[in-house]
């Protein structure tokens, strides 16, 4: 699908009700597709780790491609310009990781919650482990 | 202890496949619908000002005014795995600077029951239309569309474009006024 991470969780409430925490979305990341307006696009702010999942609000595209383009969460009242580092006003193709294209609700809450609760991802493994000791085949 | 567990890890196993297909299936019920309607779409006033944009690099850019009409009758879209339909208005135009310019100036959700028929007569954009540059003052050719983003309950996100486009034009001077 030509994305570095073809499926990703969705990690905020910044586009409900569409989207909510847990939720699986499907990406692709074809270079030559444009990026236009409504889409929604997973992107990275340099400099940080967490992949932002919202929607593209305006574009404006030069003759050769270079392309600026600007996103808001649904559920913002504000664009991201708050979000983006110190002195960034748009983001760039070289933003995006990918556009969603489909969607499963609810599935990833299990990382979620891994993430949030170590304790249970301690007992996960504790119990894999064991069920893997005990298991006769 | 043993048969149990694994018993208990069969169960587990099998209801994640069956989840799994019935998903599947319930994205395919609905993956070949057309999602199109057609849609009414006109506009009032429209006035341009020149101003520096504070949400951005603070230079003066060019600031358009409309109001618009807008009517759409959209209930025969919504089935049983659309969630909600998120609908935008944009504003399309070319400039000097830009060949492309995208803007989007008002939006909406819609859940599935909610209503879905859209009549609204001379109402103002959601969002500033700002554009980057000073491309707006005489743009002789500026396109509004209405456009929805259907998103199931599972399955494909597609854009579907409404039938029915409006343009217009920016007059050739700022205005000072109030608008």
């Amino acid at each position: 699908t030509g994305s570095e991470s073809p499926i990703v969780v969705v990690l905020s409430g910044s586009m409900e009700p569409a989207f909510f925490r847990g939720d699986l979305l499907f990406l692709t990341n074809y270079r030559e597709e444009p990026i236009r307006v409504g889409e929604i696009v997973v992107f990275k702010i340099e400099g940080r780790d967490i992949p932002i999942v919202h929607r593209v609000l305006k574009v404006h595209e030069k003759e050769d491609g270079k392309v600026k383009f600007l996103t808001k969460g649904d559920n913002n009242s504000v664009d991201d310009r708050g979000l983006y580092a110190p002195g960034q006003l748009w983001l760039e193709k070289k933003d995006v990781v990918g556009r969603a294209r489909g969607f499963v609700p609810y599935v990833g809450i299990v990382t979620i919650l891994m993430n949030d609760y170590p304790k249970f991802k301690y007992a996960i493994l504790a119990c894999l482990g064991l069920f893997v000791l005990i298991h006769r085949e | 202890m043993n048969t149990f567990l694994s018993r208990l890890n069969t169960i587990f196993a099998f209801t994640l496949s069956v989840m799994a297909a019935l998903t599947f299936c319930c994205f395919l019920t609905t993956a070949f619908n057309s999602h199109k309607a057609s849609v009414y779409l006109g506009t009032g006033k429209a006035i341009v000002k020149n101003v520096p944009d504070y949400s951005a690099n603070r230079e003066k850019s060019d600031l358009g005014f409309i109001v618009f009409d807008m009517t759409a009758d959209l209930t025969k879209i919504f089935n049983w795995n659309v969630k909600q339909l998120f609908l935008y208005l944009t504003a399309e135009y070319e400039t000097k600077d830009h060949q492309l310019n995208q803007v989007v100036i008002w939006d909406k959700i819609i859940r599935r029951g909610e209503n879905a028929m859209l009549d609204y007569r001379s109402i103002n954009t959601k969002y500033y239309f700002w554009d980057y540059g000073n491309g707006l003052k005489g743009n002789k050719n500026v396109t509004l569309t209405l456009s929805w983003n259907v998103i199931p309950n599972a399955g494909t996100l597609p854009k579907v474009m409404g039938e029915g486009s409006h343009k217009f034009k920016f007059p050739d001077e700022y205005s000072a006024n109030r608008f």
